[in-house]
């Protein structure tokens, strides 16, 4: 390939990728801030779990164990 | 609720890592404030015979601060958080229990492999790398066990989402596993040419694709090592000791995937002016620039976190060590994209500068973490009130005066040495031999190794003080919330 060819590929690749991350990064910036009002994921919430980390403090959201783990915990 | 009620975290291998951390963090750091010394004065160098000089002993202060230190610290911080944010409890696992002690035994065992491999002069010569192949393969099993550890707990977890401290525990994981097989990847030279020690091996790469992945790797250990698990252990430690949730825990997501995204990009600028790629060169000076912002979202975010409870920093020597690691965070990823600015560093590169500002970073932001971060576990992990918070405010100072102390000796010697490297006389010739900058440069050394001595003292300080609340301090009845308490 010409080297001509080579630096005009890397031109349009290079072009593309900021173009691409750029659109990325404030997607994900748009998402992170709108999506409490769109009824989706508040996530200011999860900064409560460095501050209730009690083992007897409620979780954030809870995980339900499978059946036969829980029962293996109250065994105990 | 379940039935956690009758159990209790579990901290035995996060105590067996603090101990080690306060351990290692002693050594590491005696060997870097005597070959600082040894800088200033080189009869120094002659304690020990060959094994006194500066060539054994550099890599031994920096492995056993970056792998000793650090990492039990990362360790120790990981067994305490995880639990605590997933709301699990490793007495809940035996075999959780059993791979943390295999975990911690196993890196002992490693340690002692490497101090005594680099005493007695065995090296891959590769900078932070410089571990012969037996011991690469021993330490991949244990970060192959630390791996099984995190994962294992995340498994039985009841909280459902990863606070934001457990991703950067798990990018350490990732990011220097793969950092580290890649840059390892070596030829035994015994086993496949009959030649050399069986230990002996060279690298599967040569000349300047080597330098390539060699500087991949070690500017990523920096971010993987000096960074992510410290940015793990503020987001979780200052938002518990100061009662003060996270500023924006939107900010720390974003500021979390620009982290990753970007510093891997940056390496290159530590080949500045050398045999790689221009685009390669460039690419490490516009990604160390770019750094700059995950890296102040990160301090910024931290700093914010304080809003309206700012008196807490004149009461609590914890949330001082925090803030001012947290300020030294900012100050050092500032520095950092500066020097990786091309025309700074022609003259930056190869001079003091740069130690100085690994210093500024280690010390400031990485050494002052872990210590809060340990004397913030201390009194849930053996239910004593911290011994004495005169003597921490003393640290504080001393260390502080030596990190300063420390960083601008450097940045004098540093630009001095450029500056004198650079200069010419009317006809081109070099105005300075090589001599002419040491003699020059001989007080900045000295004061140098003046600050080292002060961070260190203060260190012996910490680790009595730590040792003076496991034994002796007050029992306290029940666990604090926030504030840790302390004797005056």
């Amino acid at each position: 390939m010409e080297m001509e060819t080579i630096r005009e590929l890397q031109a349009y690749g290079y072009a593309f990728a900021s173009v691409f991350f750029a659109l990325i990064l404030y997607g994900y910036v748009y998402h992170l801030y709108t999506s409490k009002k769109k009824g989706g994921t508040d996530y200011e919430k999860y900064s409560n779990m460095a501050l209730n980390d009690g083992l007897d403090d409620t979780p954030i959201e809870k995980i339900e164990p499978l059946q036969e783990e829980k029962q293996m915990r109250s065994n105990k | 609720m379940q039935s956690s009620n009758m159990i209790n975290y579990d901290y035995s291998v996060a105590k067996l890592f603090t101990i080690a951390t306060i351990v290692f963090g002693i050594v590491g750091m005696t060997i870097g404030v005597l070959i600082a010394f040894q800088m200033a004065y080189p009869e120094l160098n002659n304690l020990a015979g060959e094994y006194g000089t500066f060539g054994r002993l550099r890599p031994l202060h920096t492995d056993t601060v970056i792998f000793g230190f650090i990492l039990s610290g990362v360790w120790a911080t990981w067994y305490y958080i995880g639990q605590r944010v997933l709301k699990v409890s490793m007495a809940e696992s035996p075999f959780l229990m059993i791979l943390g002690k295999l975990h911690f035994w196993l890196y002992i065992l490693g340690v002692v492999a490497v101090v005594v491999t680099l005493f007695m002069g065995i090296t891959t010569s590769k900078e932070y790398a410089e571990f012969e192949w037996p011991i690469d393969i021993a330490i991949v099993i244990v970060w192959v066990i630390w791996g099984m550890s995190i994962f294992g707990l995340i498994g039985i977890r009841r909280e459902k989402t990863l606070y934001i401290s457990v991703w950067y525990y798990i990018a350490t994981f990732l990011g220097v596993a793969m950092l580290y097989l890649f840059n390892n990847m070596e030829v035994p030279t015994y086993l496949v040419t009959g030649l050399g020690d069986w230990w002996h091996s060279v690298s599967m790469y040569a000349g300047t694709n080597d330098a390539m992945v060699q500087w991949w790797y070690g500017h990523n250990a920096v971010a993987f090592v000096f960074t992510v698990p410290i940015i793990a252990m503020i987001y979780y430690f200052l938002p518990k000791e100061s009662g003060q949730p996270i500023f924006s825990y939107k900010l720390s997501l974003l500021s979390f995937w620009g982290l990753m995204f970007v510093y891997l990009w940056a390496g290159g600028h530590h080949l500045l002016y050398s045999t790689v790629p221009d685009w390669v060169q460039t690419m490490g000076s516009i990604f160390s620039v770019v750094l700059i912002l995950p890296s102040w979202g990160s301090a910024i975010n931290m700093l914010l976190t304080m809003k309206g409870e700012w008196q807490q920093l004149k009461e609590n020597p914890l949330i001082k060590f925090m803030v001012l690691a947290s300020t030294f965070y900012m100050f050092s990823t500032l520095e950092g994209p500066i020097q990786a600015i091309k025309s700074v560093n022609a003259l930056a590169h190869f001079t003091d500068w740069i130690p100085g500002h690994v210093h500024d970073g280690t010390l400031g932001w990485v050494g002052f973490m872990i210590i809060a971060a340990l004397l913030h576990m201390a009194p849930r992990m053996y239910k004593r009130e911290i011994y004495s918070k005169k003597l921490l405010e003393l640290q504080f100072w001393l260390q502080t005066t030596g990190i300063v102390l420390y960083f601008s000796s450097m940045w004098i010697a540093g630009i001095t040495q450029g500056m004198m490297w650079r200069a010419t006389d009317q006809y081109g010739n070099l105005a300075y031999s090589f001599i002419d900058t040491v003699t020059v440069l001989h007080p900045y050394y000295t004061i140098r190794g003046v600050g080292g001595l002060f961070y260190l003292v203060g260190f012996f300080m910490f680790a009595y003080n730590f040792y003076k609340t496991m034994t002796a301090s007050k029992v306290i009845g029940e666990e604090p919330q926030s504030t840790s308490p302390m004797a005056a």
